[in-house]
């Protein structure tokens, strides 16, 4: 264990994992994170370990876990250097070929490649697929390509260092001015510029002073802060040192979700590891600096993640928001100066303060610096986390990053900034992303969540689906929020129902704008956007619903029917079978039909049909 | 109810009341739900009033006040699984198991819960049951899922591959 | 410090950070409430004391229960904008509460004469939290709290069986605006009464609710006379 002192000793323990670095030997970088680990990474790993082992090829064979690479549709990912391969969908049976023939050999096996859809071309090079190639990874950088167990990994590749820069090169108001000039502003939701919230805590009066980092991802469909957290928590980490530094904070808190034990895990780890190397705790890197962090565990609320609810449950009590004023910057944590920031943002400091301002504000537009990085999920061809320039346009996100839309089906809309975002149409496809642009959509940044959806989404639901969420996640403390949000989700539920009346939409907009103006968190303030949005941009799909009685997408389950094409229906008999109401019937290789009056519209038709014979009517 | 290990848990968070819901975190770990007799006995043991304790076991998700089964069953419903048709797979498990979220089997095999969003949404729709991550579910392979954690002999009524 | 606001058009001198319902009730201007009392802190649930600000030549809505005076502010406490909101606010109360006679005699002072959304259940408690706050602040017991979340919030008793360390003092029934937490007799023991709250108990009165006869009542009262003197002068500054 090397326990760092000075800034020359971090700058040779670097120069000595370098050094003991074997040029010849071969690095199998397998992803262990989440998403690959449910793809059963984890047996990937072992399947190595014990090839490796059983061949004697410790010397020339490394494995080593890695972060999260960003493409977890393709997972488990496995990247062999030096050939830089990059191989898909790795299952426990590629791992003898592997090693013969990559590690070994260097022989690139194409079966394992990505391929371009179009022209089946297959591609070796992470940077070559299309997924990648607009990509700008600042922040996402270090994760897919060091150990996130391994401090050294993270040393390795530069890591502390902007911490040493800060400490001992710069004051601390010379870094909170120096993130105020980077223009960086909040990932995780607001967009408030961190600077300023650094500048005014570190002036706030009092000695005790907390930094707080929120990994309480609770966006459903947004997990860019957790793929930070297991494959780069040291970089977080970092961050969170140089803000006590700045703010005069010796005691720093990370939130972190219940549902992501491996990155309490990984975050756990890298804390220890930290603090044997000196750059956490006494004395740190002898500037006489203390500081020290420990971990807090969420209880799965959604609502915690608004800053004074995480505040309180920190505190140890139901996660129930209070009026501000007075900010958290000024009254936080047991009601001392706080500064609390989503992990992305800290995660972007050791940037900052290793490059400087100008680096930083020198990517974006006018009033959205950096890069972001966002979730694309849902309909998207490719989905998994990428990392763009502010500024970016959903186009370039969507279709060329994305590939465009699954199945052919059509694009219809994004949404984006989860329960508080709004759905974006067609037409605003070529909008820039960033803070301001989304705002003016109707929509907001987020946590960076983006939900591509097709021609097969149904935007009432959509809707529903939000205002149900947060029926159960609003703290249910002001009436707004929990009795407005109980009205909405009725009048939705009716819609979707078939029950929509004239008039609904009006009440809808109503409820949405004194709900907006009432609450008492930013919940409340932004839970109608999705309805709003939603009545904004698809007015035509509630009106479908509400006088015509259908569900132009075939999701609202009264106002469709399922139905069998007797031209593509070849009699296969596996739909009659598998249905559990025994709706279907028909004889064997003669087209079947599906009672109505039976059918429970389970899908389970619709989804096991290897024709695509069954259809929403 | 195991006093040594409570103990041992209170003793690890110092008794101090702002770590609470850690240390009811790992309580539940004890039985995988939190019996009223234990929170009893750690709200005398901390000097907590039982009120806030309530509260809190009711307003955090990760909490239950009763039993749970074996292998929990969690329905992820996040964004990106609820387009992949989500809703239509937690009916299918509730119509296989014959209950409802928040439920147990009554031979105590498999709890249902929903979890709003496991950050796995590339893999969308996802389930997940006890450790086991299934990515890309739809309602048909559910029976087929679930018989897994089933005995050979005790199979789902009308089970078949 | 004092400070000079203008309420309506009037002029008050208030210290500087006491909520603006302090001015208003100074000025002898009327903000509906229903989770507000003096001898608490300030909640901020019912969002019906909302009114709007003018501050560095920018408009707000805020809750006057808790938002702090600063000199120069200028506040509107009857504005469309404010009108508005307080009505949807009754009316989501009413489909709440279709029954409690105080959200009816809010409603018709506003004119309202129905609501535009669905009775959903018919519920009594308005989920204000005075009986939680008086119980925890003022008595000092904590016999009652909060439970679940969302639109699953309520008021109950730890495990929603009889508490065991409610002393029976009543504060609750007198606070409760909407008289849905009741003493009734005890059909097990005629001579007591419980405090019920819906379907849960609170412990009986050990003086079987002879109240004029009571010295726990008489010395209660002054208790309660004291705690509130107590609470001012402690909160001078107000507290969030």
């Amino acid at each position: 264990m090397h326990r760092i002192r000075t800034i020359s000793d971090l700058e040779e323990l670097r120069q000595s994992i370098l050094a003991k670095r074997d040029p010849e030997k071969v690095v199998i970088g397998v992803c262990c994170t989440t998403g690959c680990q449910a793809r059963r990474s984890g047996k990937v790993i072992d399947a190595f370990e014990n090839e490796i082992r059983e061949k004697g090829l410790q010397d020339k064979v490394e494995i080593k876990k890695t972060g999260c690479h960003g493409f977890c549709e393709m997972g488990p990912i496995v990247v062999v250097e030096p050939t830089n391969s990059f191989y898909c969908r790795v299952g426990t049976k590629d791992v003898t070929d592997i090693v013969s023939e990559t590690a070994l050999k260097d022989k690139v096996i194409d079966r394992l490649l990505w391929k371009h859809p179009a022209t089946k071309e297959a591609v070796v090079s992470q940077n070559d697929i299309p997924f990648y190639k607009k990509q700008k990874k600042v922040v996402s950088h270090n994760s897919g390509r060091i150990d996130p167990t391994n401090i050294e990994d993270y040393i390795a590749v530069g890591g502390y260092s902007a911490l040493a820069k800060g400490l001992t090169a710069m004051t601390p108001a010379g870094v909170v001015e120096t993130v105020v000039a980077s223009g960086i502003r909040g990932r995780g939701g607001g967009g408030f510029p961190t600077g300023i919230k650094w500048r005014i805590c570190s002036s706030a009066p009092g000695d005790t002073k907390y930094i707080i980092a929120n990994g309480d991802e609770g966006d459903p469909g947004a997990y860019m802060d957790r793929s930070l957290m297991e494959g780069d928590p040291h970089s977080i980490i970092e961050g969170m040192i140089i803000g006590g530094f700045a703010i005069g904070a010796r005691e720093g808190i990370i939130y972190v979700r219940d549902e992501y034990p491996i990155a309490i895990q990984h975050l756990s780890m890298a804390i220890k590891q930290a603090e044997e190397y000196g750059l956490l705790g006494h004395d740190i890197l002898g500037t006489g600096f203390d500081f020290t962090i420990r971990i807090s565990r969420g209880g799965g609320a959604f609502v915690c993640g608004e800053e004074t609810a995480l505040i309180i449950s920190i505190e140890g009590k139901s996660g129930t928001p209070r009026a501000r004023p007075p900010y958290p910057a000024i009254e936080g944590l047991w009601g001392n100066p706080t500064v609390l920031n989503n992990v992305e943002t800290f995660a972007n400091i050791p940037k900052i303060v290793l490059n400087g301002a100008p680096w930083y504000s020198d990517m974006g537009t006018a009033g959205s610096k950096g890069t972001k990085i966002f979730s694309l999920v849902g309909k998207a061809k490719n989905t998994g986390l990428v990392e763009v320039k502010m500024g970016t346009t959903l186009r370039e996100i969507i279709f060329d990053i994305g590939g465009g839309i699954r199945k052919s089906k059509r694009f219809k809309a994004v949404q984006t900034g989860g329960p508080s975002g709004g759905c974006i149409p067609i037409s605003k496809i070529d909008m820039p992303v960033d803070y301001d642009s989304l705002r003016d959509a109707g929509a907001i940044m987020g946590s960076g969540g983006m939900i591509v959806m097709d021609e097969t989404s149904c935007m009432v639901d959509v809707a529903r689906y939000f205002i149900h969420f947060l029926m159960f996640e609003s703290c249910g403390k002001c009436v707004p929020c929990r009795e407005g949000l109980k009205q909405m989700h009725e009048i939705l539920k009716n819609i979707c129902e078939g029950r929509g009346q004239r008039g609904d939409i009006e009440l809808l907009s109503d409820l949405a704008g004194v709900m907006t103006t009432a609450s008492l968190c930013a919940l409340g303030g932004t839970a109608p956007n999705p309805v709003l949005s939603t009545i904004r941009y698809f007015r035509d799909e509630y009106e479908a619903h509400i006088f015509e009685k259908r569900c132009p997408a075939g999701v609202c389950k009264n106002l469709f029917e399922y139905v069998i094409n007797q031209e593509r229906c070849n009699g296969c008999t596996l739909c009659r079978l598998r249905c559990p109401q025994e709706a279907i019937f028909g004889e064997k290789k003669k087209p079947h039909v599906i009672d109505p009056q039976r059918c429970i519209k389970c899908g389970i038709c619709y989804s096991i049909c290897k024709r695509e014979a069954i259809r929403v009517k | 109810m195991d006093l040594k290990k409570v103990d041992s848990i209170l003793e690890k968070h110092g008794y101090r009341h702002s770590e609470v819901i850690g240390i009811m975190q790992d309580l539940q770990e004890i039985e995988n739900y939190l019996p009223q007799e234990m929170l009893r006995y750690v709200s005398g043991k901390l000097e907590l009033n039982l009120t806030r304790i309530f509260d809190i076991a009711t307003f955090y998700k990760c909490f239950s006040l009763v039993p749970r089964g074996r292998h929990i069953i969690r329905v992820c419903c996040g964004t990106a699984c609820h387009l992949g048709g989500a809703a239509r797979n937690l009916e299918q498990v509730k119509r296989l198991l014959n209950v409802e979220e928040g439920e147990t089997t009554e031979d105590l095999t498999f709890s249902l819960e929903t979890v709003n969003c496991l950050g796995a949404c590339a893999l969308a729709p996802v389930t997940v049951v006890g450790k086991d991550y299934y990515d890309a579910v739809h309602p048909g392979k559910i029976e087929k899922i679930l018989s897994k954690y089933y005995p050979e002999s005790k199979r789902l009524p009308d089970a078949q591959d | 410090m004092k400070v000079a606001i203008i309420i309506d058009g009037q002029m008050v001198q208030i210290d500087r950070g006491a909520p603006i319902i302090d001015a208003a009730r100074k000025a002898g201007i009327f903000i509906p409430t229903l989770c507000y009392h003096e001898a608490l802190k300030a909640y901020g649930s019912c969002r019906l004391c909302m009114v709007e600000v003018i501050q560095n030549k920018q408009s707000r809505l805020v809750t006057s229960c808790n938002f702090p005076v600063e000199g120069g502010m200028e506040v509107f406490t009857d504005t469309p904008r404010v009108r508005k909101i307080r009505r949807v606010i009754v009316e989501l109360l009413l489909a709440r509460c279709p029954d409690v006679p105080l959200i009816q005699t809010l409603a018709r002072q506003m004119g309202i004469d129905f609501s535009r959304f669905k009775k959903k259940e018919e519920k009594q408690c308005i989920l204000c939290g005075l009986c939680v706050r008086f119980c925890e602040e003022v008595v000092g017991v904590g016999a009652i709290g909060l439970a679940n979340r969302g639109t699953e919030r309520e008021v109950a008793t730890p495990f929603r069986v009889a508490s065991d360390v409610c002393i029976g003092c009543g504060s609750c029934t007198y606070i409760c605006p909407t008289g849905c937490i009741e003493m009734v007799p005890d059909e097990e023991t005629p001579k007591l009464r419980r405090m019920n709250l819906g379907k849960l108990s609170l412990s009986p009165c050990p003086n079987n609710y002879q109240c004029e006869t009571c010295s726990i009542e008489q010395e209660f009262f002054e208790d309660i006379k004291r705690v509130i003197a107590d609470f001012r002068n402690r909160h001078k500054k107000p507290s969030f």
